[in-house]
């Protein structure tokens, strides 16, 4: 029975392409995972941006949306058919064809990083060895898709966002994947499902999850503050700042492909946060050895939702970063914490088992931490504000 | 530390988001169409035309000098003087717009036209749900819908609209007392004047007094019955333009 629950998806799709002669069961069940994953998260954006809204508002000390039925939860049902009702105005001397092809490009890219995410035990698209390979070059492809809004647009303020929409993704894309080799290097493999499995062990009813290790942990946190760069979340949303840029690369788009620049957005936050569960937070596994029986994919959605909050949550605390701050940021931080973490890593792997392998990987994690964030705080002067003027 | 500030940050946020689901007074929204808050004495947003009295169009202040027309930044109203004069609230001859035009798409509600207006003729607004489903005419205000009463305007802005009552009553008194000055002078002339070049018997000089009072009050009417031909097609000739 519990068996069956953990299953159900994937048993439900074997019998519905069993009706199917022989020959075309590999692809129709491909097929229906596909329809699946196309239809399951934009359902979920349609609750994130529910959430968002609502948390946001109380975060404010404001209800949020809560006329469009019980507790506005049917708003971004309006909200769809509003952006489908819209008028769809392309730009006179927009680049026409890149202009429609931008958010086209972006949701297809975004969805193809799905595939290799696994959602539950056995629910993966398609189990390549390279998975984590076949992510990142996938969610490399958005920046073009990006850069196509704005260049395509022929408008200042789209290209001024898509050009620091690029310089942003590609400096952090550096530090999501550094912080990621870390995982690869201690597990000894690029497939997503190999790394869940390395990480769904128990030991004193506690999972052995890479968060709960020093390297791990630092890996998490860095990670995170990249993967909310590459999705251009706040406190990095710069490339559509409002008060600057109007909204950024997706300035010139109106109606439905600016829905579709608004979904890429969510998507992509969602597939990120689900490689982050992935990597370092167990996947599918169960916070604790006596919670087993609870379905895989429970798990990985609450762990999926629970990213999507911290996200909202930190949209409603931090505001925006200048973009010289952002870049000496990823460069002269965090992507020299990262390097460290390889090293530390290695030093956790050939270490061996015991506690003295804890005590020195905490100790230079954390005395790099400290040394280099009092470094960086030395240079910063707080205080009233001295301004220069031309003579 | 380096991040401290973060976690500082996130706490607070946190205490807000819980806060707000325990103690509802942190919640400051009002449901808008069904609840609403009395807006403060200093709310505004697009102006309006004062007028005394019953009749807006015999009350109107505005003496369509235009000076708001040429003041107002993004050049949003629009005025027609008229060719003829028709007496003010007080009384006074004055030309009058027989169109006024506010576009208040355009206003940007900077009560620079109620600053410049010498006249107390304009003020704000604080009407505020004046969507329409004619963006262009649905928005473009004529001299009548702009017209407001002088109570309207107490009833808005009490303070402001007292202030202004009190100015305009003593600039009242101050214009009465000076025609009665003038009146005097020209009295006391007009009862010298006799006096001398007549050289008339005393009996004559006592009766001079009401004579010369009789006929300022002729001069007085006079300004009046000078403009009284126009007046009498003056709203006739602004209602058909209207
Ligand atoms: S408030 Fe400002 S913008 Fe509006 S009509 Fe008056 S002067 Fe013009
Ligand atoms: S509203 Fe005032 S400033 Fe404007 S035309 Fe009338 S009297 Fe002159």
């Amino acid at each position: 029975m519990i068996e069956k629950a953990d299953q159900i998806f994937v048993l439900l799709q074997h019998w519905l392409v069993s009706f199917l002669p022989a020959g075309l069961q590999p692809v129709a069940g491909v097929l229906l995972s596909v329809v699946v994953i196309v239809c399951l998260f934009p359902a979920l954006f349609a609750l994130a941006v529910w959430m968002e809204r609502k948390g946001l508002g109380r975060i404010q000390n404001r209800l949020g949306p809560n006329r469009v039925g019980p507790f506005g939860l049917l708003q971004p049902i309006a909200d769809g058919i509003k952006s489908l009702t819209k008028e769809d105005i392309v730009p006179r001397s927009a680049d026409a064809a890149v202009h429609f092809l931008a958010p086209v490009v972006l949701v297809v890219t975004v969805f193809m990083g799905f595939a290799v995410l696994p959602m539950g035990r056995n629910m993966v698209l398609a189990d390549m060895d390279a998975g984590l390979l076949f992510y990142f070059a996938m969610g490399a492809s958005t920046e073009l898709a990006v850069f196509m809004a704005g260049w395509s647009s022929r408008n200042k303020y789209s290209l001024l966002g898509a050009m620091r929409a690029v310089a942003q993704m590609i400096s952090y894309e550096v530090v999501l994947l550094l912080s990621s080799v870390a995982v690869v290097m201690i597990t000894g493999s690029l497939s997503l499902t190999k790394i869940v499995e390395a990480q769904n062990h128990y030991s004193w009813g506690l999972p052995h999850w890479y968060i709960f290790t020093p390297w791990g942990c630092a890996g998490f946190v860095m990670y995170a503050i990249a993967a909310t760069a590459e999705t251009n979340r706040s406190p990095f949303d710069l490339p559509e700042g409002e008060s600057e840029l109007v909204a950024g690369y997706h300035t010139e788009y109106s109606g439905f492909k600016f829905a579709l620049f608004f979904l890429g957005e969510y998507l992509a936050m969602f597939s990120i946060s689900g490689l982050g569960t992935t990597l370092f937070l167990g996947g599918w596994s169960a916070p604790f050895s006596w919670l087993g029986w609870v379905p895989s994919w429970i798990w990985f959605f609450s762990k999926l939702m629970l990213s999507i909050f911290v996200f909202i949550w930190m949209r409603g605390t931090l505001p925006r970063l200048r973009q010289d701050q952002l870049m000496n940021f990823a460069w002269k931080f965090v992507l020299p914490m990262c390097l460290l973490n390889l090293l530390v890593a290695g030093l956790w792997r050939f270490m061996g088992d015991g506690w003295p392998r804890w005590v020195v990987c905490s100790a230079i994690l954390v005395l790099a931490y400290v040394g280099m964030g009092w470094g960086e705080m030395r240079r910063k002067h707080f205080g009233a504000r001295s301004y220069r003027y031309a003579e | 530390m380096l991040g401290e500030g973060i976690l500082k940050g996130l706490a607070e946020t946190a205490r807000n988001f819980a806060g707000s689901f325990v103690s509802a007074e942190r919640l400051t929204t009002v449901q808008y169409p069904e609840q609403r808050i009395a807006p403060i004495e200093a709310t505004r947003d697009f102006p309006f035309l004062v007028y005394d009295g019953k009749d807006w169009e015999a009350g109107m202040r505005c003496v369509a000098c235009q000076i708001c027309e040429k003041e107002c930044p993004p050049k949003c109203i629009y005025i027609v003087k008229s060719t003829d004069k028709k007496p003010d609230a007080l009384g006074k001859m004055q030309i009058y717009p027989t169109r006024f035009d506010i576009d208040i798409s355009v206003c940007m509600s900077c009560q620079i036209c109620v600053e410049v207006c010498p006249f107390e003729a304009i003020k704000m607004d604080t009407e505020f749900e004046l969507s329409t489903t004619d963006r262009f005419g649905g928005l473009l205000l004529d001299r009548k819908q702009l017209s407001k009463s002088n109570e309207h305007y107490h009833r808005i802005h009490p303070t402001e609209a007292a202030e202004v009552d009190a100015r305009l009553a003593g600039e009242k008194a101050k214009s009465d007392a000076k025609a009665k000055a003038a009146t005097a002078a020209a009295a006391a002339k007009a009862a010298a004047a006799p006096a001398s070049s007549a050289a008339a018997p005393s009996p004559a000089a006592t009766d001079a007094a009401p004579a010369a009072s009789a006929a300022l009050a002729e001069t007085d009417v006079a300004p009046g019955g000078n403009g009284a031909g126009n007046p009498a097609v003056g709203p006739a000739d602004g209602e058909s333009r209207a």
